[in-house]
């Protein structure tokens, strides 16, 4: 164990003016008063939100809307059986609302990570 | 069909209605109760709220009699009306939520602070509510007449009568719970049969329906209307219902019960989840129909398969009391979602048209409560009187124009308001007219003239396809011309829109 050295002696002269201040405003004002910064963070929170949504409107959109054209482009899939069971049948009557509900789960969750990045981005400050 | 049983069930399904409304009424004191439960509705009991108000007599009836007659193609109603949930949970969920606003009436006061957006927008929630109406108060008629041989117009009488004190009574705190329930009792009612039915159909050996023989039955892109142009009729159908869904006043009603954008979005996904596991069961009523009934007695409409099917799979008794068992749960099917659109309608009408109107009258003696209850009674007086003059054009078919009109005049309108800073005024109110008259139209023609063939009956009878991208076009167009009625507070709104109730911002 070395011994401990006092901390050398500081003459204080004046306050340090040339500083930079600490911003106490928070960043809600921000928003609250649409300043750019405000602006900046709004349309990051509003861009990231849109792009969750059409990734998962685009899913929909290619996996249940590109059924009826399948259907019209191989009609050999019109007549499938799986088992005793037609295969569009068992996609359009069963299928469908699991998926469904794993998309609005996946949504739900991803949505609600992008506020809470939102919010501690504003929070912290 | 044994008519004591099902006069039994209707009774018991109508005097719980009743009575757990006269319970809400003890509940129910301030104006806030009244209109939107005092925003303290919790998730689950919200989304069974929801569940019950969604399932129409077009989910109970309907689509087992379009599965019936039309085959495979028809399994897209369900599916749009499930999708429906998950488009408006990834677009508009939680900013409606956060809007504040009660009704699309307020959410377009709101976003786009105009008194003549807002009363347009009234207007067409009243338009649609009354549309979406019509089937309900029809098929009480129908299930009405084949339980118990009552003449056509009794069941939807009975229904608007009952309507009317729950909503009158207790608004929207006791609708809540009545609809929660419901919920369950629709599930119950339309499984419980099923598995009955199944289980006797797998006794006779599981046989498949000699239609199945059919590919116009069992195959894809056939039966869609029966109009011709299968993939087109099958695309507007899935746009209709995925896009009107967040239009339609029942359901935006209900958004405003959930205290926070966040809880809102998690109530949308409990009803996804609650829809599926109602949607697989109708479409099995359809399919069993064309092994036991391949041919229904003359004159009885096909939207009475469900209740027809019991009698004919089990002879005797028990075909009899899950015959009851199911009109009973139809009925509990009319009676919530036709309260949900008489209090959203009602809360319409009261606000933008009643409330100045009856303030003069009676030298402002009227509460706000009272003319609820009046504006509850015209609410549904409307329609009831339409359904008694026009032919029924089948329950799902006119429950699917209704859609057609929402998603052509609020979809882009909640879309565009909630996510494009640029929309303006008079791009909003442009989007709504030219949406709203064309879908409007094609769904007049359509009533009106009964189906016509060729490519016009498909635009006609499915007008959703050209009418969503023209309104949508429209409302752009027009905003992109008039940037100098973008409303001043855009950015204020947006904020309020979009961010996440846990930061401390100033909310107004």
């Amino acid at each position: 164990m070395t011994e401990q050295q006092p901390p050398p002696r500081v003459r204080v002269t004046s306050t340090r003016r040339n500083a930079a201040t600490r911003d106490l405003r928070p960043l809600t004002r921000d928003l609250d008063e649409q300043s750019n910064l405000g602006e900046v963070y709004m349309s990051g929170l509003m861009s990231a939100q849109l792009r969750l949504s059409l990734l998962v409107l685009g899913f929909g959109a290619v996996g249940l809307g590109g059924l009826p054209l399948l259907f019209l482009l191989v009609p050999a899939t019109r007549s499938l059986e799986l088992g005793r069971v037609p295969l569009p049948w068992l996609v359009l009557a069963v299928v469908v609302y699991p998926v469904a509900l794993v998309v609005a789960r996946y949504y739900v969750r991803q949505s609600e990570r992008i506020e809470k990045e939102f919010s501690d981005a504003v929070g912290r400050r | 069909m044994n008519t004591a049983y099902g006069i039994t069930a209707i009774t018991v399904i109508c005097t719980v209605t009743l009575v757990i409304g006269a319970f809400g009424l003890r509940l129910s004191r301030t104006t806030s109760d009244f209109y939107v439960a005092s925003r303290t509705v919790s998730a689950g009991r919200n989304a069974s709220a929801i569940g019950g108000e969604y399932l129409s007599a077009a989910s109970f009836l309907g689509i087992a009699a379009l599965v019936y007659t039309n085959g495979l193609d028809m399994l897209w109603f369900p599916v749009g009306y499930t999708v429906g949930y998950v488009v408006l949970l990834v677009l508009v969920a939680a900013p409606l939520r956060r809007s504040g606003a009660y009704t699309v009436a307020d959410f377009a006061e709101a976003r786009l602070e105009s008194t003549a957006v807002r009363r347009l927008a009234s207007v067409l929630v009243v338009g649609i509510g009354w549309l979406y109406l019509l089937p309900q108060l029809q098929g009480a008629g129908l299930a009405l007449r084949t339980v118990t041989g009552a003449p056509g117009w009794v069941g939807g009488l009975v229904v608007a009568v009952v309507v009317v004190a729950n909503v009158a009574a207790g608004g929207m705190r006791s609708i809540t719970l009545v609809q929660a329930v419901q919920y369950w009792v629709k599930l119950t009612a339309i499984a419980v049969p099923a598995f009955v039915l199944l289980w006797a159909w797998t006794g006779d050996g599981s046989p498949a329906p000699e239609i199945a023989s059919s590919t116009q039955w069992k195959e894809p892109l056939n039966g869609l209307a029966g109009q011709g142009h299968p993939v087109y009729a099958t695309y507007s159908l899935l746009l209709a219902l995925a896009l009107g869904t967040m239009g339609l006043p029942h359901v935006l009603v209900r958004f405003y019960t959930n205290p926070d954008g966040r809880a809102a979005r998690r109530t949308i996904v409990t009803v996804v989840a609650l829809l599926g596991a109602f949607y697989l069961f109708p479409p099995l009523y359809g399919v069993l129909g064309q092994v036991y009934l391949p041919s229904l007695p003359t004159g009885a409409a096909a939207d009475s398969l469900v209740l027809r099917l019991p009698a004919a799979v089990l002879p005797g008794g028990p075909g009899e009391l899950l015959s009851a068992v199911l009109a009973g749960g139809a009925f509990a099917a009319f009676l919530s979602t036709t309260s949900g659109l008489t209090i959203s309608v009602a809360g319409v009408i009261e606000q933008d048209l009643l409330r100045g109107r009856l303030a003069r009258v009676t030298g402002d003696d009227a509460t706000v409560v009272q003319g609820f209850r009046i504006a509850a009674l015209l609410a549904i007086v409307v329609p009831y009187a339409v359904s008694r003059l026009i032919e029924p054009v089948g329950l799902a078919t006119m429950v699917s124009l209704a859609f057609a009109v929402a998603a052509s005049t609020f979809c882009p309108l909640l879309v565009l308001g909630a996510w494009w800073r640029r929309l303006s005024t008079v791009g909003a109110a442009a989007g709504l007219l030219v949406g709203g008259t064309l879908a409007a139209s094609a769904v007049g023609i359509t009533v009106l003239a009964g189906p016509l063939h060729g490519w016009p009956g498909a635009l006609l009878g499915q007008p959703a396809a050209w009418t969503i991208p023209i309104a949508f076009t429209t409302a752009i167009l027009v905003s992109l011309a008039t940037p100098g009625r973008v409303p001043p507070h855009t950015a204020r709104t947006m904020v309020r829109l979009h961010t996440p109730e846990d930061l401390a911002l100033d909310r107004e």
